[in-house]
Formats: C-alpha cells, sequence, structure tokens
C-alpha cells in the first residue's frame, strides 16, 4: 500500500495505538473529539514523534523507531491541510501558495501557480492577503499552498468544520474534485458523520486512540462491528440483548423480542438499528402483529429544519426512568400523517435492518 | 563647546545596539527550542544583568577583562587591552542592554502561532528559512520594540561603565559621565544641557516603540 501507518504515542489521556494501511485514494477517519484523530495526522507530518511505530510513504520510510529513522517534516513531501487553515498573515495569496515552490525555476513556478488558481477558482484573491479572504476562501488558498509541493500524500485536518452550511457544501465539491485528480493517499480527518461518508469510499473509525473499524464505508454503516462503531456512525437505536436459542433475541433496553438480520448467539451483546429504519405499519387490529411489529407510544418529539425526530415508548405508560426510547426519524409529510393516527402505533423494525454486535 | 560625549554615546549605543539584537534575537529564537531546566538556566544567564546593581556587573567585567582576568590575560597576548578604553564603553553597554533586547524579542516569538511555523516546515523549509521568513517577519514589531529598549538602556549606561571604562574625556566619556561629572564640579548649566540632549533622544526612541508596535498593528489589523 502507498501509505502503511504503524504508531504508538502516549497521549495526556490513552495512548494512540494505531495501525493502517492507504491506498491511492481518500480515506476519511471518523471519530468523536480527542480521539486522537489530529494528533495521527501530526505524527504522519512528521510534526510529533511517536514513541514506537514505522510509517512508510510510497516506499520511503519517514519514520521507524527500530532504525531510529525520523525525517524532519520538511523531507518528508506531505501536504497538511490544518484546521484553521494557518496561512502566513504577512504574505499575499501567491507569496503564500508559491512558498513550497521556491526550488522551482520561474516559468514552471508560473505554470504551477496559474494551474492551482484556475483549480482553486482563485485568479482574483492572488495579490490580497489572508485577513482580507473570507473563511472559504482562506480554505481554498490553504489547499493550493498543499498542493503546490505536489506532495506524496495529502492530510486535511477537519477542513470543513470551520465554515458557514452553505461554503461547505461548495467546498466539499471541490475537495472531491481535488481528491479525483489527485490519485494518491489522502487522509480527511472529521468528527462529521456526513462528511465522512461524503468524501470517500473508504472510512476509518478512531475510537479513544485505537482503530475501531477500517474499510469499506457502506460496510462499515450496514455491518457494524461494535456497539462503539455504531454509536460512532450515527446509529441512535443500541439495545442489550439476550439470545433466546431459537435466533431471536430478547431486546433488553427497548423491553422487546426482536429477529435481526442474522441469527443471534451466546456472543451477541448488543443490537442497533437506524433512525431512518424505522417504520409505521397499517393498523389490522384483529390480526396478530407480525414479526418484529410492536406497539409504541410516542414519548416525545423534536423538530429539525426538514423531518422529525420521534422518540417513541414500548410500554403504554411511563416506566422506569432508565428506559430507553426508540429514536425514529420522519419527514414532516410522513409525521403529519403518523400523527393522525391513533395510538399505539405499529412500528416496524424489518429484521435485515437490524444488524447485531458481538462487542 | 566639547560634544565628544554625544558622540562618543551614540557611537556606543549604536554598536552595542547591533551586538546586542544579533545575540539577543538569536538566543531567543533558540531559547525556543530549549525544554525545561535548560531553558531555566538559559533565562537566567540572559536575565541576571538585568536585575544585578550594575557596579557589580561592572566589577564583574573587570574581573574578566582585567590585566589578570581570563579573557583580560587572553587579550594581552594580542598586545591588546580593553579596560579604560572605548570598546570597554560597549562591552558594558551590550551586557546591561542584553536582557532587555531578550526578554522583549522572546516575547515576541512567542506569541508567533506555532502552526504557522509547523505549515512552512511540511511545505519543505529548513529551519533557518522558517526562522528567517515566518517567524522573524510576524515577531519583527515586537523585536524592534526590543532593539529600541536596549538602545536607551545602552545610552542610559552608567554604572557598569564607569568601573570598566572609567571617565576619560574624548575617549570614554558617554553623556551620562559628562553629566556626573558636570554636576559634580558645580556646572550646572552643562548638566542641564546634556539632560536636555537625553531627553530629546529619549522622547525620538519612544515615537520609534510606538510606531513599531502600536502603529504597526493598526495599519496591519488584528490576524
Amino acid at each position: 500500500m502507498p501509505l502503511s501507518v504503524v504508531i504508538e504515542k502516549r497521549l495526556a489521556e490513552f495512548t494512540l495505538t494505531v495501525e493502517f494501511a492507504a491506498g491511492d485514494r481518500p480515506l476519511s477517519i471518523l471519530g468523536a473529539s480527542g480521539a486522537g484523530k489530529t494528533m495521527l495526522l501530526r505524527c504522519i507530518a512528521g510534526l510529533e514523534k511517536p514513541e514506537r511505530g514505522r510509517i512508510v510513504l510510497q516506499d520511503r520510510v519517514l519514520f521507524d523507531s527500530d532504525t531510529r529513522v525520523n525525517l524532519p517534516a520538511r523531507e518528508r513531501e506531505v501536504g497538511m491541510l490544518f484546521q484553521d487553515y494557518a496561512l502566513f498573515p504577512h504574505r499575499t495569496v501567491a507569496e503564500n501558495v508559491g512558498f513550497g515552490i521556491t526550488d522551482l525555476a520561474d516559468r514552471q513556478r508560473v505554470e504551477r501557480m496559474r494551474e492551482l488558481s484556475t483549480q482553486m477558482l482563485m485568479d482574483a484573491l492572488v495579490e490580497r492577503y489572508p485577513r482580507e479572504l473570507s473563511g472559504g476562501e482562506q480554505q481554498r488558498v490553504a489547499l493550493a499552498r498543499a498542493l503546490a509541493t505536489r506532495p506524496q500524500a495529502l492530510l486535511l485536518d477537519e477542513p470543513l468544520s470551520s465554515l458557514d452550511t452553505h461554503l461547505r457544501s461548495r467546498i466539499s465539491l471541490l475537495l472531491q474534485e481535488t481528491f479525483a485528480q489527485y490519485r494518491r493517499p489522502a487522509l480527511m480527518v472529521t468528527h462529521n458523520i456526513e462528511e465522512a461518508y461524503r468524501m470517500s469510499e473508504e472510512l476509518l473509525v478512531l475510537q479513544r486512540g485505537r482503530v475501531a473499524a477500517i474499510g469499506r464505508k457502506e460496510e462499515i454503516f450496514q455491518r457494524p462491528a461494535s456497539a462503539e462503531v455504531a454509536r460512532l456512525t450515527g446509529c441512535k437505536n443500541i439495545s442489550r440483548v439476550e439470545a433466546k436459542g431459537d435466533g431471536s433475541f430478547f431486546a433488553t433496553d427497548w423491553g422487546l423480542r426482536l429477529k435481526g438480520r442474522r441469527a443471534a448467539n451466546e456472543a451477541t451483546r448488543f443490537a442497533g438499528i437506524r433512525a431512518h429504519h424505522i417504520a409505521w405499519m397499517r393498523r389490522h387490529p384483529d390480526a396478530p402483529a407480525p414479526e418484529n411489529v410492536v406497539p409504541c407510544w410516542l414519548a416525545r418529539i423534536s423538530e429539525t429544519p426538514f423531518g422529525m425526530t420521534v422518540f417513541l415508548r414500548t410500554r403504554e405508560t411511563e416506566r422506569a426512568s432508565d428506559e430507553i426510547e426508540l429514536q425514529a426519524e420522519l419527514t414532516k409529510q410522513e409525521w403529519m400523517g403518523v400523527r393522525a393516527e391513533e395510538q399505539p402505533w405499529m412500528v416496524g423494525m424489518a429484521a435485515e435492518n437490524i444488524f447485531l454486535m458481538d462487542s | 563647546m566639547d560634544f565628544s560625549p554625544l558622540w562618543i554615546s551614540l557611537a556606543t549605543s549604536l554598536v552595542a545596539t547591533v551586538i546586542t539584537f544579533l545575540v539577543g534575537v538569536g538566543a531567543a529564537a533558540w531559547r525556543g527550542n530549549c525544554r525545561g531546566f535548560f531553558a531555566v538556566v538559559v533565562d537566567c544567564v540572559f536575565l541576571l544583568p538585568l536585575v544585578l546593581p550594575p557596579t557589580v556587573v561592572g566589577f564583574f567585567l573587570l574581573l574578566l577583562f582585567g590585566r589578570r582576568g581570563p579573557i583580560g590575560e587572553l587579550l594581552l597576548r594580542f598586545d591588546a587591552t580593553v579596560v579604560f578604553s572605548w570598546p570597554a564603553t560597549v562591552i558594558a553597554a551590550v551586557v546591561v542592554s542584553l536582557p532587555l533586547m531578550y526578554v522583549t524579542a522572546r516575547a515576541a516569538f512567542e506569541l508567533v502561532d506555532q502552526q504557522l511555523l509547523e505549515a512552512a516546515r511540511t511545505l519543505g523549509a529548513s529551519e533557518w528559512r522558517v526562522f528567517r521568513e515566518v517567524a522573524l517577519p510576524l515577531a519583527w514589531p515586537g523585536v524592534m520594540a526590543g532593539a529600541i529598549l536596549a538602545f536607551a538602556r545602552a545610552l542610559g549606561e552608567f554604572g557598569a561603565t564607569l568601573m570598566i571604562a572609567g571617565d576619560i574625556p574624548r575617549r570614554t566619556e558617554t553623556i551620562p559621565m559628562a553629566i556626573y561629572f558636570a554636576v559634580e564640579s558645580g556646572e550646572i548649566r552643562r548638566a542641564l544641557m546634556w539632560c536636555g540632549v537625553d531627553v530629546g533622544i529619549s522622547l525620538g526612541l519612544l515615537g520609534g516603540i510606538y510606531y513599531w508596535t502600536w502603529a504597526e498593528r493598526a495599519t496591519k489589523g488584528p490576524r
């Protein structure tokens, strides 16, 4: 693989212990804040020194604790995009972008600047200073500056987090185009599930300094390996389970007997279903409830701009305070229809949408 | 009217400030890489002359540069003596002005966003280029303020200079010397005149500090 990373780095609260490889394509690194994401990038860039490990990029050893190799950042040929851009305030946009390519001949330099200027839509900005630019413009300049040196790998630290919503979608498109042309390892750190999913095919989930999951994003979202990964990938409904021998299970937090995508066994410890997979069924008062369809009562609702989050109870009356409500996502229109119907609502959790986890 | 104290003072302060600038800025930048106890030692060495009485500094210098002192003895081999000559005024001025340069420059470098230096490194810049093109330009207003403070301190140096350079008219007699000995011999008008010259220069220096710190910030705006 073009980039392989094995790192052990002691941090204040835990030890960052990470091992993974990345191909010539983007890899999103998803994790809660403080999971060690930024530190991981800094170790690869050569801004921090791990206690142990080995980092190899395109057959060049950047760091190896056994042979005491530790290339300084300037020799690593790794482009880094800092969270708040880190543009040089005393240099114009052109001088910022040109900072890393002073070794090129004038003609090549001008050529590359023009190329980047077109790619990053910054023709009008070159003579300005960073303080005269908006957040989105600064981001484009920072990206151009990082790409100008033709780095062997690109590291992006929360590239979209400090942008307004409307800028975010534009910059994210620009990033996707950039990645498509770049064709080298590009690691993008984020705590935003949607961004992580949108920007790359591959995903690495980092949890308290450890790789909780790595692989194709669909795989990780559909079959999370652990309750923690399910939670980090945005699964709102997770329950502890007891297997019932016949392959079905009892979800203790919800008080429901259900069937999952696969048969539950002794090792199965958690079940999960995503909020948008909870569906409303037509009521057939006399017919026996089909499998995985349960009566639910409304606990509370929470409105979002385009939808409704509905919290459901599986008992008619309020029970112990530790009972966990089921969380469902509906469009406003769906909610209008559901609201009109009499409770209890018949709620379906299709077996193929319930994933079981052993840890 | 003999104006030699003015020229001697200006020449001494200028030469001393150039030396102080180079040593102070270099030490302040280098201090950024020092950690723990070693950093404290570096600080103490450079800050000691600030807290010691100038006469103590002067006496130590006399011990170092005197005929029996380690440096004085070394210089004697080349037939050179420093004590009670013009270079001695420079040495005294450098030693007492260095702490101000060092402390101000250090603070200015510490205020520079470390991430900018890191960004420069990931872009392939050598440590010298990081210093020369990122750290120094960004710390420049503070560094200049430090240089002006150092110049002012050098200009006003009295105690250590008296110990090591004495008061030799037209050779080591700086403005503060001229004032002291004018007062001592009752030449009040002469003392007042030199005081006026000092006040004038000092106001000019304060104007310089204003320009390099506040004015700079006002035109460039917040970063």
